[in-house]
């Protein structure tokens, strides 16, 4: 794809717009629709179309592999660890409520971080995928 | 009645997209169908009014599905092997599952009936009080993240675990031999 000048200068303006989109669709979750799930793939498409356009060889330098591994265990990690985290402030297994002193709030810190654990995950699983069938 | 119009008018697009993909040789066509499918898929969810699920089955869907079947075309083969003979054993097994999920279906209650068990107390619990205990605007975001908190820690577990069964299925060093593809080009 090293003569797509047209597609190149295009997915340069537009690569960083969609990052920016999937992070308002991840803090925007709370408010419309939207949440991990939909802003790690949306993230995770910014990272694709960089591969698809400049080549796997490139994306590779710009995300590792193995940084990709460590993310998708981290989300999950994040997840469970919000989960637990309740329990130790007396609390059950994921009760959020738990987690400041106002109700409500911890709720808000709870469903924050989780999402950002789902996001975290989605993404780099995602990515991990477009590698692996991307082979050249 | 324009919303029954329009419910109409898009199962009858994924009716004929199934088929189209079905009859399809050609496995890119077949690929770029799906994603239509995908697509008329979302938009029926628009019509539900699950924005959400429409929302995610654009983007996985119609998205990052679709750039995986290029991938695995781009490794495999673009046209599939026309098979003539017809399995009787596997139509008639085909046949039989099929009556028995449409005689399944006859004990399901109907679409949107007031008195399915999901009306009767647990959307009304949902609805009446995710404002007051957790205060996040959107209901969707609230019954997922955190009455149903354990079950979106499960379907990201899925996730992790699928993307780790690809990686130990195919993300082991490069392939050995030039695919079909590769060698035509050459």
């Amino acid at each position: 794809m090293e003569h797509h000048l047209v597609l190149q200068i295009v997915s340069r303006i537009l690569i960083p717009l969609i990052m920016l989109f999937a992070l308002y669709v991840q803090f925007h979750g709370d408010y419309g629709p939207g949440g991990g799930f939909q802003a790690g793939v949306i993230f995770a498409v910014g990272f694709i179309l960089y591969g698809l356009i400049y080549g796997v060889d490139r994306l590779r330098k710009v995300i590792y592999p193995a940084l990709l591994r460590i993310m998708a265990a981290f989300g999950v990690l994040l997840y469970a660890g919000v989960g637990v985290a309740g329990m130790l402030n007396g609390g059950e297994f994921l009760n959020y409520s738990v987690l400041s002193t106002d109700a409500v709030a911890g709720q808000h810190l709870g469903i924050l971080l989780i999402e950002a654990g789902v996001g975290i995950t989605v993404a780099s699983t995602m990515t991990i995928l477009f590698y692996v069938f991307a082979r050249p | 009645m324009s919303v029954i119009f329009v419910n109409v008018v898009l199962l009858l697009f994924l009716v004929i997209t199934a088929l189209a993909i079905n009859q399809q040789r050609n496995l890119f066509a077949a690929v770029m169908m799906s994603g239509i499918y995908s697509l008329i898929c979302a938009s029926l969810f628009v019509c539900l009014d699950a924005v959400d699920v429409a929302f995610t089955e654009a983007a996985v869907g119609a998205g990052i599905a679709t750039i995986l079947f290029l991938g695995t075309l781009a490794v495999t083969s673009y046209e599939e092997k026309r098979v003539v003979k017809v399995h009787f054993t596997s139509l008639f097994l085909v046949f039989i599952c099929g009556g028995l999920l449409i005689y399944g279906l006859s004990d399901i209650p109907a679409f949107g009936e007031h008195s399915n068990p999901v009306q009767t107390y647990l959307a009304d619990a949902y609805v009446n009080t995710s404002f007051e205990v957790i205060g996040v605007p959107n209901l969707v975001t609230s019954v997922l993240a955190s009455f149903r908190g354990f079950d979106t820690l499960g379907e990201t577990t899925v996730i992790f675990t699928a993307g780790i069964s690809v990686l130990m299925l195919l993300g082991r060093g490069k392939p050995k031999g030039q695919s079909v593809v590769q060698e035509e080009i050459k």
